[in-house]
């Protein structure tokens, strides 16, 4: 017999998560998964199908719809020794829950001179393009990533969706998970003896020496499509993803900068005030002298999300957008 | 310490004991007033001086293991649980050496000696975090429970419905203590609730809730034991509205326009630290040696935690980003 190569499963970035929370659960007696709809129902995303029946409904608990309530609820049974994953159905519905978490889980430890920490796990759909309007469709992580105190991640792989729960599980700090919508149904290859992940690099999904294309979460395989057009036209982008929106890697941005000396941030967050603005920020602060153009960005439009496929693929950052920008940038390029 | 019973054992010593802890958070209060006057202490202040029966008598119906979660208005509590009052003073001064390192101040008391959680300055925003940590004492099969104090003002917030709702449909062991003052900060409780018997609220969530004169601290006692004492027995939680009354501005900043001298001076007459005295002294259970003594301990002990904060050192500037991440952290 001779031996095989590593077998791969096909997996769902749905399936990933489910399989990370599963293996948590059975690794860590103290994790257990609460939110709404995630144990009988399944899971609004249908994440945590299966699991009431394997871990039972202590460990997969039922919540009423009292964001506020079981978020902070989760930041208590952190402190008092438990390790929550917490599910709030999108982003926009965790607003009923920011108290809890910015005056609540990210100050905690630092009020507290260091003597409490909130080792809670934070996990939320996130994201547009399924025409559920404008209070289920918004990329509010950006947000998030503004507050010191918290980590803010954005698994876009299926090996992120899988790997980067345990690591935050371990992290002895409030972690957000934020789930792009449109990623839960994607398909693809899974090592079976896929695991944690380091959450503390982005990755270089593309490498080039042309132009950096900065994203994260649902708008990496945007990117990645505008990178492979953009090679059709002879313009070579590297493409950057963010994976963990706080802290941010400055490192692995600026070095890529050094190198391609023009770049484009894809943030499906708007414009004004957003994560790419950030980003943008360091960039000057850091690269100034290595541009050999100014900063682009391509952010939604800013309006509150329609419903109208039309209108909301209008509001969405687009691949051709995201070309476009690309092609201005590099101008003489040939 | 011996397990508390489900009933006060009110000896002397005991009775004395309750006596030098309510004279302690009012002297010690009188002394932060001061201080602030001459700026010492700075931010907000909110005195508690009138509600230390609340404070006094419910902690002392909890065990060591137990926790405490309570408000802004919190040295009372803190004092109570037996956080040493100088670093209490020290937090007040901004003093490293202060229970909270001085990042906290008067509103964000904390200290995991006592598993006191804080401290909490979003009226309503504790209460979620002692179901959490109720239920992780249910869930790890620990015979802890978790004390919650929040004022009337707190009834009004949804935090609190959430709360109670979640804390009964688990059978979490919390001690729910509202501390009924009448006034949400200076608004009255009749122009902001449509039920203001507060226990009733709570009633609805299927738990056993009482009203108790919050302003005796035997009865404070004595009610939060046999509460204690049910919640331990897997009862589930136990709500306390203990009417009281704040015999001092809000805070600093406040001229009282929102109430009655008479009315102060009502409630005044019926505070829990001269109605208690009066009551030791009639029923021949303290002399005024015993009073004398007791006032001097708690004066000195009040000298000493200024003094501790006095003495304080101020953290260096280059650890401000400390435990804003665990170490080893990046911001």
């Amino acid at each position: 017999m001779t031996a095989s190569p590593e077998p791969t499963t096909v997996s769902t970035y749905r399936d990933a998560i489910r399989e990370a929370i599963r293996d948590a659960m059975t690794r860590d007696p103290r994790v257990f998964l609460m939110g709404e709809d995630v144990g009988h129902y399944g899971g609004c995303f249908a994440v945590s199908k299966g699991l009431l029946d394997e871990f039972g409904p202590d460990r997969v608990r039922d919540t009423p719809l009292s964001e506020s309530g079981f978020v902070g609820a989760g930041i208590g049974a952190a402190m008092g020794g438990m390790r929550p994953i917490v599910e709030v159905m999108t982003v926009n519905f965790s607003l009923l829950a920011l108290d809890q978490i910015v005056n609540n889980a990210a100050t905690l430890r630092h009020m507290s001179g260091g003597q409490f920490g909130v080792p809670v796990v934070i996990r939320m759909a996130t994201g547009g393009g399924k025409q559920v309007g404008a209070q289920h469709s918004h990329s509010l992580e950006g947000w998030y990533a503004h507050i010191p105190g918290i980590k803010v991640l954005a698994p876009a792989t299926l090996e992120d969706a899988r790997g980067m729960l345990w690591t935050a599980l371990e992290d002895p700090d409030p972690v957000l998970i934020f789930e792009h919508v449109l990623l839960y149904n994607m398909e693809g290859d899974l090592a079976p003896d896929a695991g944690a992940v380091d959450i503390a690099k982005a990755a270089i999904r593309r490498h080039g020496r042309d132009i950096s294309l900065i994203t994260y979460g649902g708008m990496l395989s945007k990117t990645m499509a505008a990178a492979a057009t953009l090679k059709e036209q002879g313009i070579d982008a590297e493409v950057i993803d963010l994976r963990t929106l706080r802290p941010l890697d400055s490192e692995t941005i600026i070095e890529s900068v050094a190198r391609t000396h023009r770049v484009v941030i894809v943030d499906e967050g708007w414009r004004s005030g957003s994560l790419a603005a950030e980003i943008s920020a360091r960039i000057m602060e850091q690269a100034f002298y290595d541009l050999d153009a100014p900063v682009a960005r391509v952010c939604s439009k800013e309006v509150p999300m329609p419903y109208a496929p039309h209108l909301e693929q209008a509001t969405l950052p687009q691949s051709d957008d995201i070309v476009a920008a690309a092609q201005i940038l590099v101008g003489g390029h040939e | 310490m011996t397990s508390k019973s489900a009933k006060p054992h009110l000896t002397r010593e005991h009775l004395h004991e309750l006596l030098r802890k309510m004279l302690l958070i009012r002297h010690f209060e009188e002394k932060c007033a001061e201080l602030y006057s001459a700026q010492k202490i700075h931010g907000f202040l909110h005195l508690y001086i009138g509600e230390e029966a609340v404070a006094v008598g419910c902690v002392e119906a909890l065990e060591p293991d137990d926790a405490v979660v309570a408000t802004y208005r919190e040295h009372g509590q803190a004092l109570a649980r037996g956080i040493s009052s100088g670093a209490v003073m020290a937090e007040m001064y901004g003093k490293q050496e202060g229970c909270s390192r001085g990042r906290g101040g008067s509103m964000h008391i904390f200290d995991a000696d006592t598993r006191f959680y804080g401290g909490n300055a979003i009226v309503g925003g504790g209460l979620p975090l002692a179901v959490g940590l109720a239920l992780a004492d249910k869930m790890q099969g620990l015979d802890r429970v978790t004390a919650c104090f929040f004022g009337d003002g707190a009834v009004a917030e949804g935090e609190f419905h959430e709360s109670l709702n979640l804390a009964a449909l688990w059978d979490l062991p919390v001690l729910f203590i509202c501390e009924n003052n009448l006034y949400a900060m200076g608004t009255a409780l009749t122009l902001t609730e449509s039920e203001t018997d507060i226990h009733l609220k709570a009633a609805s969530y299927g738990m056993p809730a009482r009203q108790v004169d919050g302003m005796d601290v035997v009865e404070v006692e004595a009610v939060a034991r046999e509460a204690v004492s049910e919640i331990r027995e897997g009862k589930g939680p136990y709500f306390l509205e203990c009417r009281t009354y704040r015999f001092r501005a809000h805070s600093m900043f406040d001229a009282q326009l929102y109430r009655d001298k008479a009315e102060v001076e009502e409630w005044q007459e019926k505070g829990p630290v001269v109605r208690f005295t009066k009551w030791l002294q009639d029923s021949g259970n303290i002399h005024e040696s015993d009073l004398t003594e007791i006032e001097a301990s708690v004066a000195a002990e009040i000298d000493s935690a200024v003094a501790f904060a006095e003495a304080g050192t101020w953290e260096p500037v280059e650890d401000l980003t400390r435990d804003v991440y665990a170490p080893g952290g990046t911001s």
